[in-house]
């Protein structure tokens, strides 16, 4: 923690950065995101345990990008979380200072993107194993029992907040497939079908970007594991593709790109 | 104004639950499923969380559901037929659980939802909504009504206020018409009761801040840099607007497959960035900032002065479901104190 | 305005259509229901809730004067889902409407006063029920000026009645359009509204100016009038705001104090001044 906050003094002294996005504490001892534009204000930022919200769905922020060029302080997911902003070219080396976290709590410089490739490579970037439990247990159920988890799950609870959108980092759309309305693609009441149009969809869009760092799970006020559609992703795509999110600068869009070793055994022969 | 009192013995009012639902009554009460308390159909007391500060969601939507259907539409190759929404089909609904603060925020939404047009759907529901509210015996750090003219054990908007006394039972204050009317069908249920001294047994929650005289002062901040500061780390969502018992805030939209279908009011937020587009593409709240400004102007300055009423009364959701901890006792007194040291 | 249910809208037949201008259509409706029609009434300035059922609602003005009978009219440019799909209807179709809404123009404070209207492109329509609606008592006013602008020849709408405007012997009109607007052809005025009303400088002596137009407009149109000696009190203007409900329930509309749909759209510019600049 003391590291950070000298670290965090001298990039504000040295005006390298205008704002150091990181963790702080509430007047009840609660933790949130802080921005620190002060060198005097360093003091302010915490690391610990309860530090778990992925920071980096605030860098593309407009009003926070208007404040000047960010340090932010990234734990795993939000490392991740950055690399894959590259990817989709929505942030450049120069446009972020990364200071990583690792597990034990010590502070890693990154000089670029290379690095954090570096550290994510050796590190864990699997689902947990309690997840990955809960994941197989869905996958052995029939259709039908599956379907009834989910309309148990969401259709009787979800209430359209988008908690779940605005605190994914990776959901940066300015104009969500869900508010076009010509056509109304996604419908936009929290009726039944509704609901699941809305999970399924952002769960596809998702699909292959996912750096499961479960902020969709954490912000929803219903707690509703919203996180486990887009982790069961996680893993098919890492089965079907051999790809993980969030492990490269310069990944291709999973989704989107065609390799010609890509397999194609969905062509069933009749 | 006098207030009749009765005792309400734990068994009665596990009695009176069963009573309601078999005479008809849909009873809600917070429930506790999958981690979260929130109002769900009870038909015994039993179901009824016993630990709670309060409910995840705000008890308006009995009111003012997330998704209404306003009126029906047939269509065939000539003819447009709208069917009015059936009146008539609203259930009776009791609400068994609501704290104060909640009892407080549908003082709020009737006068928003009344006034020059009165919105008849929402009044419809409400003639048939009965609050049995249970006043706090404990509160928590999110906790600030008393900072916004509310307290632990104010009656004001229930039906029925209980209080939890010794040996859990509790005293029943009967505040209005539809109050004396449940006392008045399940007379046994009721007990005469000695003088007893509520206070007691109430939560204590320290005023925090006192906004009197306040709305002026934060309105001459409209420029001011403290909206940025507050609201770099919100995210944007509906959240706050859709637990809190006092945003009113909808969409009109239609659903309608080319023959039939509906047109519908759903909840809205003024957090979300699209809410004030206009067709021409203009959007005169397009930063989060000056959305997170008509949060607190709408609650803290515009309905005070359009109602008479704060926009708030202090329950504290927002805060403890917000994903971006924007706590708003907090952030008010920030405000607060930013105002008053300028 | 139904009793039951203030969400329930009136059936309307479209009698009449008429192409104003490159996506721009005016109709002319009228209440199916014949005990509406014999008991509706509106002021100038008030607005409806225009809806295509099955697809939406969207917010104009009531674009006639209330003193025609039997009928009401409003115009519209095809901007997004609702309005493209009103725009795909015809003679004789139905379309719903709730209204009236909103507050008028005080124009019986304006008694023989002069009157100066100003309007832009697509802002004529709720101007022309005023101006309509003063024509008709011509009586209770004194000098009648009306400037109008539009981008090109071709974006003037009501072209039709800026002739007859044009041919009244007791209304001064002047069309302009924005440089490079104009055709061979063009007899107006070549200049942005502001500029022209400058350049014209009409007295603010007795004299209400009412001015209607997109907000870059009456960004600079308020300045010049200040210059001629308006005051505040006696500027009006109409503000567009996103809308949904119509009256002050949504949420959409707030700025500041009021909601422009109930406490507006009608606002004199001294009352605009004490809004935040939100709209």
């Amino acid at each position: 923690m003391e590291s950070i906050r000298k670290k965090a003094k001298e990039l504000l002294e040295k005006n390298a950065v205008q704002v150091i996005i990181g963790y702080g504490e509430g007047l009840d001892k609660s933790v949130s995101a802080i921005f620190v534009r002060k060198p005097e204000n360093a003091e302010t930022l915490i690391f610990d345990d309860r530090c778990v919200h992925n920071l980096a769905v605030y860098l593309l922020k407009n009003e926070i990008k208007a404040l000047g060029k960010p340090c932010i302080i990234a734990h795993l997911a939000a490392l991740r979380t950055i690399l894959q902003l590259a990817s989709e070219h929505q942030i450049t080396e120069d446009d972020v200072l990364v200071l990583g976290v690792t597990h034990k709590g010590e502070l890693m410089e990154f000089a670029g993107f290379k690095d954090i490739e570096k550290y994510i490579a050796s590190a864990n970037i699997d689902i947990s194993e309690n997840e990955k439990e809960i994941i197989n247990k869905l996958e052995a159920m029939t259709r039908e029992e599956r379907w009834q988890f989910w309309v148990e799950h969401l259709s009787l609870k979800c209430i359209k907040c988008y908690a779940c959108r605005a605190a994914c980092p990776l959901c940066y759309c300015s104009r969500c497939q869900v508010e076009y309305n010509q056509p109304q693609w996604i419908t936009v009441e929290a009726t039944p079908v509704g609901i699941i149009e809305w999970h399924i969809t952002r769960a596809m869009h998702i699909a292959g970007r996912c750096v499961s760092c479960g902020e969709c799970y954490r912000a929803c006020p219903m707690n509703i594991p919203i996180n486990l559609l887009n982790y069961l992703t996680v893993l098919t795509i890492k089965e079907k593709f051999n790809v993980s999110a969030g492990t490269s600068a310069d990944l291709d869009s999973v989704m989107s790109s065609f390799k010609s070793d890509d397999k194609e055994n969905f062509i069933k022969q009749s | 104004m006098n207030i009749e009192k009765k005792i309400l013995k734990y068994s009665s009012l596990e009695e009176l639950v069963l009573k309601l639902n078999r005479d008809g009554k849909q009873v809600f009460a917070p429930v506790k499923k999958d981690n979260i308390v929130d109002f769900a159909p009870v038909s015994g007391l039993y179901e009824m969380a016993e630990d709670y500060i309060v409910t995840v969601q705000s008890a308006k939507f009995v009111v003012f559901p997330n998704v209404e259907t306003l009126f029906e539409i047939e269509t065939s190759k000539d003819k447009i037929t709208l069917k009015d929404k059936d009146f008539n089909s609203i259930p009776e609904i009791i609400l068994l659980g609501t704290r104060p603060c909640d009892a407080a925020g549908f003082n709020i939404l009737n006068a928003m939802f009344g006034g020059d047009y009165q919105d008849t759907i929402y009044s419809a529901r409400l003639d048939k909504t009965t609050l049995v509210s249970i006043s706090c015996n404990k509160s928590d750090a999110k906790c600030f009504c008393t900072s916004v003219n509310g307290n632990p054990g104010a009656t004001a908007g229930s039906d029925i206020l209980l209080t939890r006394i010794d040996n859990n039972d509790f005293l029943a204050e009967i505040v209005t018409e539809k109050g004396k009317a449940i006392v008045s069908k399940y007379p046994e249920l009721f007990e005469t009761v000695p003088e007893i001294n509520k206070d007691k047994y109430m939560a204590d929650v320290p005023v925090e801040f006192n906004l009197n005289g306040i709305s002026e002062k934060i309105y001459s901040r409209f420029d001011s840099d403290i909206w940025l500061e507050q609201s770099l780390r919100c995210i944007g969502c509906g959240t706050c607007a859709f637990i809190c018992p006092t945003c009113g805030c909808f969409d009109i939209q239609d659903a309608y497959d080319g023959y039939s279908g509906q047109r519908k009011r759903s909840w809205d937020s003024c957090g979300f960035s699209l809410f004030t587009l206009h067709a021409s593409g203009h959007n005169p709240r397009n930063v989060q900032s000056q959305r997170w400004r008509q949060r607190i102007m709408h609650k803290f300055v515009y309905l005070p002065e359009q109602q008479n009423l704060l926009g708030c009364v202090g329950c504290g959701r927002c805060s403890r479901s917000c994903s971006a901890n924007m706590n708003l006792k907090e952030l008010l007194i920030h405000l607060k104190n930013v105002i008053e040291n300028e | 305005m139904n009793e039951q249910n203030i969400y329930l809208p009136y059936l309307m037949r479209i009698e009449k259509v008429t192409d104003e201008a490159p996506l721009v259509k005016s109709f002319r409706l009228t209440f199916i229901d014949d005990e509406v029609l014999n008991n509706f009434t509106f002021k100038t300035g008030q607005f409806g809730e225009y809806s295509v059922i099955g697809e939406g609602e969207s917010t104009f003005c009531i674009a006639s004067s209330p003193t025609a009978k039997g009928y009401i009219e409003c115009t519209f440019r095809q901007a997004g889902k609702v309005t493209t799909a009103l725009s795909l209807k015809g003679e004789g179709d139905i379309i719903g409407f709730r209204g009236p809404y909103g507050n008028s123009f005080p124009i019986h404070e304006w008694k023989n006063k002069n009157l100066l209207f100003i309007a832009g492109g697509i802002a004529l329509p709720p101007m022309r029920s005023v101006i309509w609606n003063c024509l008709d008592l011509r009586k209770d006013y004194k000098q009648i000026t009306i400037i109008y602008g539009a981008r090109t020849v071709a974006d003037l709408v009501y072209k039709h009645e800026l002739k007859i405007w044009d041919e009244m012997p007791d209304v001064k009109l002047i069309t302009t359009v924005d440089p490079g607007g104009e055709t061979p052809d063009w007899k107006g005025e070549i200049g942005f509204v502001p500029t022209v009303l400058g350049k014209i400088a009409p007295s603010s002596e007795n004299t209400i100016a009412i001015v209607c137009g997109p907000p870059i407009m009456i960004k600079y149109t308020f300045p010049v009038l200040e210059k001629l000696g308006f005051a505040a009190e006696n500027i009006f203007t109409t503000l567009e705001n996103r809308m949904k409900c119509g009256f002050g329930k949504c949420g959409r509309c707030n700025v500041g104090k009021v909601f422009v749909c109930k406490d507006g759209p009608v606002f004199s510019y001294k009352q605009l001044k004490e809004l935040p600049q939100e709209y």
